[in-house]
């Protein structure tokens, strides 16, 4: 058996058609039109797992970053722990959950939190730290109490740098899935995985130029998202 | 916690730290790839970075070239790169993949960090009659050095990153560890070389921390 016998389509006893699937190229048409539903599957499976990931890691960072927002003594050790969970490579990550998790999707949803829940805190944190202070007496001073003020002043004035790091949070995330293949719940990383044990070069390339018009579509319509929610930073550029 | 002692029992095994696939091997494997790859992405990224800084010059390309590394997946990287011709040469892939990933975040935290000098300074030096290459390396880059620094900070914890990975690859290094605890079925394996990668991972970030001080 040839090396490439894994893209090879025809069956047994058939004389091996020349196509780019048998030839084994890195661009070819045969293999998007035959893989297609391997293909949307594989897409589906990244973007749901990217999409659930990041909305847990939202939902927990805010009240994270409101919380070493307002006090001082709890940002340093959360400040430290984003540090420490963001240094440990993502293969590490996935692993040390792996007696908590198993071989299943949720492994690689968890390990996809830590790693956008530091992005996200960090970024978040940041923010509500830039809201000058004038702006916080102000408020007070119309008679704004804390949670109306963290609500309707802080919060939307740390919204540019909030949505900054969940983009940075969300591209990393599309891209870090693919690890999740050493689980089996890669989305297009299991495409990648498996095209490389059976060096079909075609299933590669087309997985790993998928990764990535995900990654930059996923960006544009956050920063779509952000223009429409914070209409003042863009009267200020015009 | 049955499998945190498992695991513990698994590094406490004198027979996993010997021989090719022993964990000092595949340290010694970790740390070369990680020294040799920051040290050619250096000599790669640094001059570019403070030349153009220095010039005031692609500054695009700069900045953006980070963003863009961060969106292609560095497993695809690697795998695309063992597909070619150059996946014949062992280690190949991996090195050249290790250095595309590092040079984004030395070339931008250079330049960004050349750009930060104060210009008011940069003038002054001019003003004194210093060449373009004494305010280059007298002025501007002890200036920008925090910055830089910074720069070797996170292609040093992306190396550590991306070489872990190049192990699903083929590649050598503590990532086998954790591969072959896979293949095997063996979570205290699997455990076991993930904390040894995040142990390795953390002092890596520490030693640079502890410079800063």
């Amino acid at each position: 058996m040839p090396p490439w016998s894994g893209p090879l389509t025809q069956s047994p006893g058939s004389a091996p058609p020349d196509d780019c699937l048998a030839r084994n190229d890195w661009i070819c048409g045969e293999y998007l039109s035959t893989r297609r539903h391997i293909l949307l599957d594989a897409v589906v499976q990244h973007l749901q797992l990217t999409a659930l990931a990041v909305l847990i890691a939202l939902v927990l960072a805010v009240p994270l970053a409101v919380v070493a927002r307002r006090w001082t003594l709890a940002s340093g050790p959360v400040l430290a722990l984003t540090t420490i969970l963001y240094t440990i490579p993502s293969l590490a990550m996935f692993s040390l959950l792996l007696p908590a998790y198993g071989l299943s999707a949720s492994l690689v949803v968890a390990g996809l939190v830590l790693y956008s829940l530091t992005l996200l805190v960090r970024n978040i944190l940041a923010g509500l730290r830039a809201v000058p202070e004038d702006t916080r007496q102000a408020a007070r001073g119309m008679g704004y109490g804390p949670v109306r003020l963290l609500l309707t002043v802080e919060l939307p004035l740390a919204l540019p740098a909030a949505m900054a790091g969940l983009r940075i949070a969300m591209v990393s995330a599309v891209s870090l899935v693919t690890v999740g293949a050493i689980v089996g719940y890669g989305g297009l990383g299991n495409l990648i995985y498996a095209g490389m044990n059976t060096f079909f070069k075609a299933q590669v390339l087309t997985a790993s130029v998928l990764c990535v018009v995900i990654a930059v579509a996923a960006d544009l319509l956050l920063l779509g998202v952000q223009r429409i929610l914070t209409p003042w930073t863009r009267a200020s550029h015009a | 916690m049955k499998t945190l002692t498992d695991a513990w029992d698994w590094l406490a095994d004198a027979s996993h730290w010997s021989g090719d696939d022993g964990i000092w091997h595949r340290l010694a494997q970790h740390l070369v790839l990680t020294v040799v790859c920051l040290v050619i992405s250096c000599l790669i990224a640094l001059p570019v970075a403070l030349v153009l800084g220095h010039l005031g010059k692609g500054g695009a390309l700069a900045v953006n070239i980070s963003n863009v590394g961060r969106a292609v997946p560095t497993f695809a990287v690697l795998v695309l790169l063992l597909l070619t011709p150059l996946g014949k040469f062992g280690e190949g892939p991996t090195v050249v993949a290790l250095v595309l990933f590092a040079v984004p975040p030395l070339l931008t935290n250079a330049y960004v960090g050349m750009r930060g000098v104060d210009r008011d300074i940069v003038q002054a030096a001019r003003g004194m009659g210093m060449t373009g290459q004494q305010m280059l390396f007298q002025v501007e880059v002890p200036l920008a050095l925090p910055m830089i620094m910074n720069g070797v900070r996170i292609a040093a914890v992306q190396l550590v990153a991306t070489a872990t990975i190049a192990a699903l690859a083929g590649g050598g290094g503590l990532g086998r560890i954790i591969t072959a605890g896979f293949n095997l079925a063996s979570t205290p394996q699997v455990v076991a070389g993930a904390v040894l990668v995040a142990v390795f991972a953390l002092l890596v970030e520490g030693a640079f921390e502890l410079e800063d001080c």
